[in-house]
């Protein structure tokens, strides 16, 4: 799985992709950028049939619900024919989940957008699909108004970590890297990132976190993502080591 | 029923695990304080003692009540003490042996010896079915086979002539032989369907256990939301309850068990006022140590704190960040109720922030509340790890 991630998220992480991928798309008439910054269009993937047509509901007019799909086949079909900006993933399906969704469309489609949604708290679950490459990771109790928010930013290119993601990366990055870092810039985070995280955990949205430090919300954003950056590229063994001992407690 | 913590009887119990016939020795391990192995050598000792010991043996059978559960730890006496015990039996037999009230020493001394071997192969096994398992394995159980064998052949020994024995020894030896050759395939045969007939008996008792849990609590809760589907407090209340319960239980966690840390004393404190206040209570904690009296005065300060904002201001969800670092703790309780203005309190409210505060000044720590109205509350609680 980190084979994939790596590779994945530096092309997500770095600067809009080259057109050399979507040429064909503007030529098959695919709405303009101007209104998709409005309205993404959205995927939804799950295994329950009832969550989907919840999801769909509380979305509500804000995105724009292309389809769904109830497996990993039907998912990377889906996202073939639709093209969608953002790709709502659950960690756990039947047959692989999130991540094998992720790791099979990104081959084709790197400019595709994940968020994960999940009713798991496990922290190998959360790891490993944010490192499969989802821009981030949201519980499944969040309310459609934040969740619909949460798209708009994955579909802006911005990360998505919601308080329990910040305590697991604070968490997993605690020792500040140690002696046997690898690249100690991938393998920790700024005092500045340390901050922002502490501030999410804490329960604060993106614009009060902005508020609370006196800096743009743009600046958060731009944190969170290189937080994101570092925890899919980062080969610190502590990370998979913490995210096992997690799973004993 | 025996669980621990509860104090056994002053008498003893059979207990159903660890025993050999009627478990009447292994319950009397440690009320005696004497290895199993050696209480159950006086039994045999006092057997041939004119068949006291049988009778004493019913009488256990008949007076102990059975317990589950393995024999409680025995407490194990010194050498000298246990010496003291085999002389006492020792002059007992002697002292029944002089009054008469014995079988012939053609019986008894082999006889003891035999039961010695006994003891010494079954003594410390812990189950029946491992005699490899307990303390010096083989060389315990040879010594063992030794004395049971030597026993029976110094008693035919006396009683008919050796040569015999030799004879029937060869004969016995060429039935033995002859039986598993042909009932061999068929014993294997029969043990192999015995293990299966475990394997799926213990999967067939895991899966009982996993629906008598699904019954117990989730179909239990979805029968309750059913009935109360009008209250919509008590139906989060009710699923919140019910999604802690099952995620614990999926982690192994029992859910009576005490907290020992202070995340989990935080996740225990939390979980009661979810369950108090229908409030959805969010609780990210890094990093985590074993409690002290410092992070026990932070985890009630929070507790206040929690319940405070459930009470007063007017959310469905309170964030809970735990942080446990080498030098300090910090416990911060955010809500985006709304709030209130510290300069103008009222006085119910400003009673429960004071005892915040002098809980955490008592520990050395400090307080701090920032609201302001319709922006919300957070209380930061910070406490020094002890040096």
């Amino acid at each position: 799985m980190s084979e994939g991630g790596p590779e994945v998220g530096a092309r997500q992480g770095g600067p809009a992709p080259t057109d050399d991928a979507t040429g064909a798309r503007t030529a098959e008439g695919r709405p303009q950028r101007p209104e998709s910054v409005n309205r993404p269009r959205v995927v939804v993937v799950d295994d329950h049939q009832l969550f989907r047509s919840g999801v769909r509901a509380e979305l509500g007019s804000s995105v724009e619900v292309v389809a769904d799909a109830g497996t990993v086949e039907s998912a990377v079909a889906a996202v073939e024919v639709h093209r969608p900006d953002v790709v709502l993933v659950d960690v756990h399906m039947p047959d692989g989940g999130g991540a094998a969704v992720i790791r099979r469309v990104h081959r084709d489609r790197p400019d595709t957008r994940f968020l994960a949604l999940s009713v798991s708290d496990a922290p190998e679950d959360v790891i490993a699909t944010i490192r499969a490459g989802a821009r981030g990771y949201v519980t499944k109790t969040i309310s459609g108004v934040d969740l619909a928010d949460a798209v708009r930013r994955v579909a802006d290119g911005d990360a998505v970590f919601s308080p329990r993601l910040a305590g697991f990366v604070l968490d997993a990055f605690a020792d500040g890297g140690g002696a046997a870092s690898v690249d100690p810039e991938l393998d920790q985070l700024t005092p500045r990132e340390r901050e922002v995280l502490r501030l999410i955990a804490r329960g604060y949205a993106y614009k009060e976190v902005a508020r609370r430090l006196t800096l743009s919300v743009k600046t958060i954003e731009t944190h969170v993502s290189s937080v994101l950056r570092k925890l899919q590229l980062s080969s610190r063994h502590e990370l998979t080591r913490w995210a096992n001992e997690r799973k004993l407690l | 029923m025996s669980s621990p913590g509860v104090a056994q009887p002053a008498l003893s119990a059979r207990p159903r695990q660890g025993r050999l016939l009627g478990g009447v020795c292994a319950g009397l391990e440690p009320v005696l304080g004497v290895p199993v192995g050696l209480v159950r050598f006086g039994f045999l000792l006092g057997a041939l003692a004119g068949g006291f010991g049988i009778a004493a043996y019913v009488a256990g059978v008949v007076l102990l009540p059975e317990v589950d559960g393995p024999p409680a730890p025995t407490r194990r006496r010194d050498p000298i003490e246990l010496a003291a015990i085999g002389l006492i039996l020792a002059g007992g037999f002697l002292f029944c042996r002089a009054s008469g009230l014995w079988v012939s020493d053609v019986v008894a001394f082999p006889g003891v010896a035999a039961a010695a071997g006994v003891a010494l192969v079954w003594g410390r096994a812990p189950e029946r079915t491992a005699i490899l398992a307990g303390r010096g394995g083989p060389l315990r159980i040879a010594v063992g086979v030794t004395l049971v064998v030597g026993g029976g052949v110094a008693f035919l020994a006396a009683t008919g002539d050796v040569g015999a024995l030799g004879r029937s020894l060869a004969l016995g030896a060429v039935i033995v032989v002859g039986l598993l050759l042909m009932g061999g395939p068929a014993v294997g045969r029969l043990v192999g369907a015995l293990r299966t007939e475990r394997r799926e008996r213990i999967r067939s008792e895991e899966r009982s256990e996993i629906s008598a849990h699904l019954h117990d609590s989730v179909l239990q809760t979805l029968a309750l939301i059913q009935v109360r589907a009008g209250d919509d407090r008590e139906v989060q209340r009710l699923a919140r309850r019910q999604e802690r319960e099952l995620r614990s239980w999926l982690q192994g966690r029992s859910p009576g068990s005490a907290a020992t840390t202070v995340a989990s004393l935080v996740g225990s404190l939390v979980a009661e006022i979810e369950d108090d206040h229908a409030v959805r209570v969010e609780l990210v904690a890094v990093g985590d140590a074993a409690l002290d009296d410092r992070l026990w005065a932070l985890a009630l300060a929070g507790r206040e704190a929690v319940q405070n904002a459930a009470h007063h201001a007017g959310v469905a969800s309170v964030d809970v960040y735990l942080e446990v670092e080498p030098q300090q703790a910090a416990l911060f309780v955010r809500d985006r109720g709304k709030g209130f203005d510290p300069a103008s309190v009222d006085p119910d409210r400003r009673g429960l922030v004071e005892s915040i505060q002098g809980r955490m000044t008592r520990a050395g720590g400090r307080a701090e509340v920032r609201s302001s109205l319709g922006e919300g509350t957070e209380v930061e609680l910070t406490v020094p790890r002890a040096p």
